[in-house]
């Protein structure tokens, strides 16, 4: 909303000596958001010129400039050097003759944009001819202002060039531009905003609705309100007054004070019947509309729509109808305009229009709002109904507009007045008066809080006192604030008058100790710290993916990550589901940063994926006067799908640098396997590792990490070669994907310390050999079961495979190291434990010892 | 060598001369000094105080003295060999520390080549800022809690009092879950968490919601469709509005500096009740609005930093959630945690937040 200094200055008794940044402050005491102070920042000489000559010249670079000669009066050349003004312009949109706005050396534009004579395709201007954006007018850049074509050809004829234009167009005039936020529907007006001005200020307010209207009688213009379907029983209109004015000159436009007001709030100056309803919703806040009465059938009235139907609104696009939208429909039953968001354009007041019909009618916010949002209409009567309008106004806006009609258009009122009101008497409200003091910490007294419901425009009453509750008020909020309704509302009035500002600070103690952190959320901390202490970088990534992408990994058509959540409205069609896995979205983050020319790449997330449940149930949407009962609560938290919180990881190029010291190392599948076995050690946990076959890795080089009792935690390995081609990745990329919730459920309880042994260790060395498809995990388990308790470690330190071992086997050395608890090993020992553990390794994998 | 003398003369034995056993020393000094390393002075101890030498053979000499003249000769031979050990020992120790000395100067390398032979790891920012901001309320005795993000609307919505016609509602620009009327969306807010806490447990209830949160903007350099945020929801007996503004002057402070305060402004959220918009007095500028005679542009000249919305929760929230509203009031706040990034380490654009670059990660390290 923006709001002109004067005309805030006729509402209300600003002082005089207020600027506009003043008025802002007060208007931002007491809520409203500032997003901006326009005008008042120029200065002449900036006057009214005729252009007496126009040469277009073609430049170089394509442009055609145009070499003016313009009359500004007693102003710049013609005082100096006894000729006409010489101006360069770039704009098209004017002809010789045309009467226009030029700033000459010396004025200042807004921004502080200083304006010289200075040269410039080989001419020197002195001056510039101005847009309405260079103003600070708007933000229209298409070309520069014609006087006839902004005010009309009747104001501009009464100008003479040198004229000063600052106060022609109200440049000197301040705008304060201000956030209206949805509870303050009153403020999309001149008569809000001076409204909270005083009520901030503390000083005089003037109601412009405040005049006299006639009666309502029966010989009005026939109206009948219906409707058949209220959206949650509210009637889609409680109030309209229709009145008419005939007889309006055509010609006639609308003066010069109001489109400049109009211009100064942003909207267009169009013709006299619009510019008035404009004119009065901007000062009141009633958003009136304007009916060729010639098009009109008698009557007029309201009904919900009927399937199929549809109306051509005056931006000429055809919409069709829902049951839901309520219609002006005329007298033979046709569709006049979606009540509150848009008119029709059969029944537009036009060039021709001589006869109108105002009306101004209170429209069910919810009703409005459904059918903005259904027909993606968002208009300036919009905006007001669906944040409620003040229905008390209606009369006085109906009556306003028809005397506007009448002194500028030439009209005459019709004597008919109508006015059908169904409204429902407000009910007032019991308030507890120390509630400011129990919600702010501050302490507000009886009669400060009584004086500020009374300035807000409440009727209080004291019926308390009577029954023995002296601090309980009766209240009953003003036609304009139907946001006010309960007690914490009129709290939040009382501390916003006497200012947040005065809010003490005080930090609260929790009387019971805290928690700290989870076990959950301590063990996601070292979970991310460890893999970065593996050299991993940790990356977020948009967790929308495209279904395609399943496909490209490889998986089967049955894999559980193929049930995913599909968005209505996804940022992109090509990106409608929900990830699945981490390594969904992490894969694209590698593939980009290799793409920004890094070559060796580890990176890593952790976050939640997505898994939609077999048989997907909707969440139930119970009402908020009470907790939901179990049942509702149930169906609602069990309608939410399963979320994992999963670490993923993905490495391409080197983990080990080359340089001076030696060549470098590749990530390869021991990397990927190396960081989920050190994201389980970070927790206390041993993963079991087993060869399996999953997409997206390679079938030979995937490795499964499970909990001891066979729990999966997840997977890693190198990615399957289709995988890495269909990714756009590089080969041999490396990746990961554990779930960090499985690895919280299996920690957490305390750990139970081994004691450490200080006998001397003994080393003792095995080759094993094997069939090459034995999994060393396989082997290590053999022997750590056959060497019993006494093996403190077992290391494989080298694999060989050749002539010596024969084709399809492989040799395993291993380190066995002993230490027994409570002695020294002697030498027989450690070779009976070695035997032992052989044997195991043979009877289970068949090894034999080299 | 002589044998034992019967005619006994200690002048006659030359070797135990005074002046003889004075240039043994003398030689024996000489020869050490002359040593140049450690071999030059293994040779010159063989030579001086081996059994050849001079010294050793005086010493032999001085049992066939008379027992009368043995004590003073002996005495004599002694001092002198004492003296030559002494300078043996002390060179031993000169050419020792300059051999140390030398080692090193020949292991000397260049610690200026740099080795990054394994490239180092990185948190990325947006977890660091969030575990900070976690430690400061867990520090306050509060505890964190989180839920999920696809997120059923009657929690992210109805619940916080925020009706389906609500204009409220439609500026969160909500993604919504297929089928339509699955009841279900992506959270534009974390606010759901603070309704499950209370469904959940009975107050006293010192909490904060961190987590992931969406909403339908296109990504440019100061939006993102899916930010981070993290709330507060405080419900006890006798929560009043300064106790919002002392909890966010205690984290301004730990966050951003000493002396750092924050402003209540007047404001709607229908989830609060009164509401109030969150300002933070701009510490680039220490609330002047201006540096080094420009406007200051962390704050616009203003001054203050807008960092979010807070309020008295709305008594319908409460309600809806079972808290009985007679009992308890109580207060929230939500603020982001990229806007609390960009500001405090002056990253200029959103999207090196999001777009995983890890170049980003990689200048912040593990701390932040
Ligand atoms: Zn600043």
């Amino acid at each position: 909303m923006q709001a002109p200094v004067s005309w805030l200055r006729e509402l209300a008794d600003v002082p005089a000596d207020a600027t506009g940044e003043d008025i802002a402050a007060a208007l931002v005491r007491v809520g409203l958001e500032e997003e901006g102070l326009h005008g008042g920042d120029i200065s002449g000489p900036l006057v009214v010129g005729r252009v007496l000559s126009v040469e277009p010249e073609p430049q170089k670079n394509g442009k055609t400039i145009n070499w003016c000669t313009v009359d500004v009066g007693e102003h710049g050349q013609r005082v100096t050097e006894g000729k006409a003004q010489e101006i360069v312009c770039g704009a098209h949109n004017f002809k010789a003759g045309d009467l226009v706005v030029c700033v000459l050396p010396g004025g200042v534009l807004p921004g502080g944009f200083e304006i010289s004579a200075r040269k410039t395709y080989g001419h020197v201007s002195n001056g510039m001819i101005c847009s309405q954006a260079e103003l600070g007018l708007g933000d229209d850049h298409s070309g520069i202002i014609v006087l006839a074509e902004l005010l009309g050809e009747e104001a501009a004829a009464a100008l003479t060039p040198g004229d000063d234009a600052i106060a022609l167009l109200g440049l000197a005039d301040e705008v304060i531009e201000v956030n209206v936020t949805p509870d303050r529907g009153y403020c999309f007006s001149m008569r809000g905003i001076a409204r909270e001005y005083a009520l901030s200020t503390g000083v005089g307010f003037r109601d412009p609705a405040d005049l006299a209207t006639p009666e309502p009688n029966d010989t009005g213009y026939a109206v009948q309100l219906t409707d058949t379907s209220p959206l949650e029983g509210v009637a889609g209109c409680d109030r309209y007054v229709a009145r008419v004015v005939r007889g309006v000159d055509v010609t006639a436009s609308s003066p010069g004070w109001m489109q400049k007001r109009l211009t100064q709030v942003g909207m267009r100056p169009i013709s006299l019947a619009v510019d008035v309803t404009n004119y009065v919703m901007m000062l009141l806040g009633q958003p009136l509309h304007a009916f060729d009465l010639d098009t009109l059938s008698g009557s007029v009235g309201t009904r919900r729509a009927r399937p199929g139907e549809k109306l051509t609104t005056l931006d000429d696009v055809v919409r069709p109808l829902d049951p839901e939208d309520l219609l002006i429909v005329d007298g033979a039953d046709t569709p006049l305009a979606i009540a509150g968001v848009m008119g029709g354009a059969t029944s537009e007041v036009s060039g021709t229009t001589t006869n109108v019909l105002i009306e101004a009618a209170h429209f069910d916010p919810i009703t409005v709002a459904r059918s903005s949002r259904r027909h993606r209409l968002t208009t300036e009567a919009s905006k007001r109904f669906e944040r409620g309008v003040d229905h008390a106004v209606a009369a006085a806006a109906a009556q306003l507009a028809v005397d506007l009609l009448v002194e500028h258009g030439g009209g005459t009122a019709d004597p008919g007045v109508s006015d059908v009101d169904h409204r429902v008497p407000a009910e007032a409200f019991d308030f507890d008066t120390r509630l400011p003091t129990r919600y702010v910490g501050l302490e507000y007294p009886r009669d400060e809080v009584l004086g500020t419901l009374r300035a807000i425009g409440c009727d209080v009453a004291e019926a308390g006192a009577a029954e023995g509750r002296a601090d309980h008020v009766s209240v009953l909020p003003p036609s304009w604030r139907p946001d006010l309704t309960n007690g914490p509302e009129l709290v939040e009035e009382v501390a916003r008058v006497r200012g947040y500002d005065q809010i003490p600070s005080v930090l609260p103690q929790p009387k019971a100790a805290g928690r700290g952190l989870t076990h959950g959320q301590r063990v996601r901390r070292v979970i991310a710290t460890t893999l970065a202490h593996q050299g991993l970088v940790e990356v977020l990534s948009y967790p929308f993916v495209a279904p395609s992408v399943f496909d490209r990994l490889g998986l089967g058509a049955d894999d559980e990550r193929r049930h995913v959540v599909t968005l209505v409205n996804p940022l992109s069609d090509e990106a409608p589901v929900m990830r699945t896995s981490v390594l969904d979205t992490l894969l694209d983050t590698l593939r980009r940063n290799v793409a920004r020319g890094s070559r060796d790449v580890a990176v890593y997330e952790i976050g939640l994926v997505t898994r939609a449940a077999q048989d997907p149930t909707s969440a139930p949407v119970p009402g908020i006067e009470q907790r939901p009962d179990d049942a509702t609560l149930a169906a609602i938290l069990g309608a939410v799908p399963r979320q994992p919180r999963h670490a993923a990881y993905a490495a391409a190029g080197e983990v080990e640098h080359g340089g001076p010291w030696g060549p470098g190392r590749k990530a390869d599948t021991s990397d990927a396997v190396a960081w989920a076995l050190a994201v389980g050690r970070s927790v206390g946990l041993g993963l079991v590792v087993t060869s399996v076959v999953r997409a997206p890795w390679h079938p030979g080089r995937c490795a499964q990490l499970a909990l001891t009792d066979g729990t999966v935690v997840g997977h890693a390995g190198e990615l399957h070669p289709k995988v890495t081609t269909a990714l756009d990745l590089p080969a041999r990329t490396v990746a990961g994907e554990l779930d960090v919730d499985v690895l919280v459920a299996a920690t957490g309880a305390p750990l139970a310390a081994s004691t450490l042994s200080t006998y001397p260790l003994a080393h003792t060395d095995v080759a094993l050999v094997v069939e090459e498809s034995v999994p060393a995990a396989a082997v290590e388990a053999a022997l750590r079961e056959g060497a019993g308790e006494s093996l403190e470690s077992l290391t494989l330190f080298d694999v060989y495979r050749g002539e010596q071992v024969g084709a399809g086997q492989k040799s395993l050395a291993y380190r066995l190291t002993f230490r027994a608890t409570d002695r020294t090993l002697t030498t027989d020992e450690v070779s009976a434990l070695r035997d032992q553990a052989v044997a195991a390794a043979a009877a289970r994998t068949g090894a034999t010892q080299r | 060598m002589s044998g034992p003398n019967k005619q006994y003369d200690p002048v006659e034995v030359a070797a135990l001369d005074p002046a003889v056993v004075e240039q043994a020393v003398n030689d024996a000094r000489e020869a050490i000094a002359a040593a140049a390393d450690l071999d030059e002075l293994k040779a010159a101890r063989l030579a001086h105080q081996g059994e050849k030498s001079a010294l050793a053979l005086a010493n032999r000499e001085i049992g066939a003295l008379p027992p009368s003249a043995k004590a003073e000769a002996g005495k004599r031979v002694g001092h002198a060999r004492g003296q030559v050990s002494q300078a043996l020992a002390a060179r031993q120790a000169e050419l020792e520390a300059e051999r140390d000395e030398r080692i090193l100067v020949d292991e000397t390398v260049d610690v200026t080549v740099r080795v990054p032979r394994r490239p180092m790891g990185a948190r990325h920012p947006i977890s660091l800022v969030s575990e900070r901001v976690e430690d400061i309320f867990v520090s306050m005795g509060w505890e964190i809690a989180e839920g999920p993000e696809v997120e059923s609307e009657w929690l992210t919505f109805d619940a916080l009092n925020i009706p389906a016609d609500h204009p409220a509602r439609q500026e969160q620009d909500t993604f919504f879950v297929e089928p339509a009327g699955s009841g279900l969306v992506l959270r534009t807010h974390t606010s759901p968490v603070q309704v499950r806490t209370m469904l959940d447990r009975q107050p006293p209830i010192y909490i904060l919601c961190p987590g992931k949160v969406f909403r339908t903007d296109d990504l440019d350099a100061t939006h993102s469709p899916v930010f981070h945020q993290f709330e507060g929801l405080v419900v006890d007996e006798g929560i009043t509005m300064a106790h919002l503004k002392g909890t966010l002057d205690a984290f301004v402070q730990r966050m951003f500096g000493e002396g750092i305060v924050t402003r209540l402004r007047p404001n709607y959220f229908p989830f609060t009740e009164p509401s109030a918009e969150i300002d933070c007095r701009c510490w680039i500028c220490g609330g002047s609005g201006s540096l080094d005679g420009e406007k200051c542009r962390t704050c616009g000249g203003t001054g203050w930093i807008e960092l979010g919305g807070s309020g008295m929760v709305n008594q319908r929230v409460l309600r809806a959630a079972g808290v009985d509203t007679d009992r308890y009031t109580g207060f929230a706040f939500g603020l982001g945690i990229e806007r609390s990034l960009m500001l405090r380490h002056n990253v200029a654009d959103m999207r090196d937040i999001v777009e995983g670059d890890v170049r980003f990660s990689q200048q912040f390290g593990m701390e932040i």
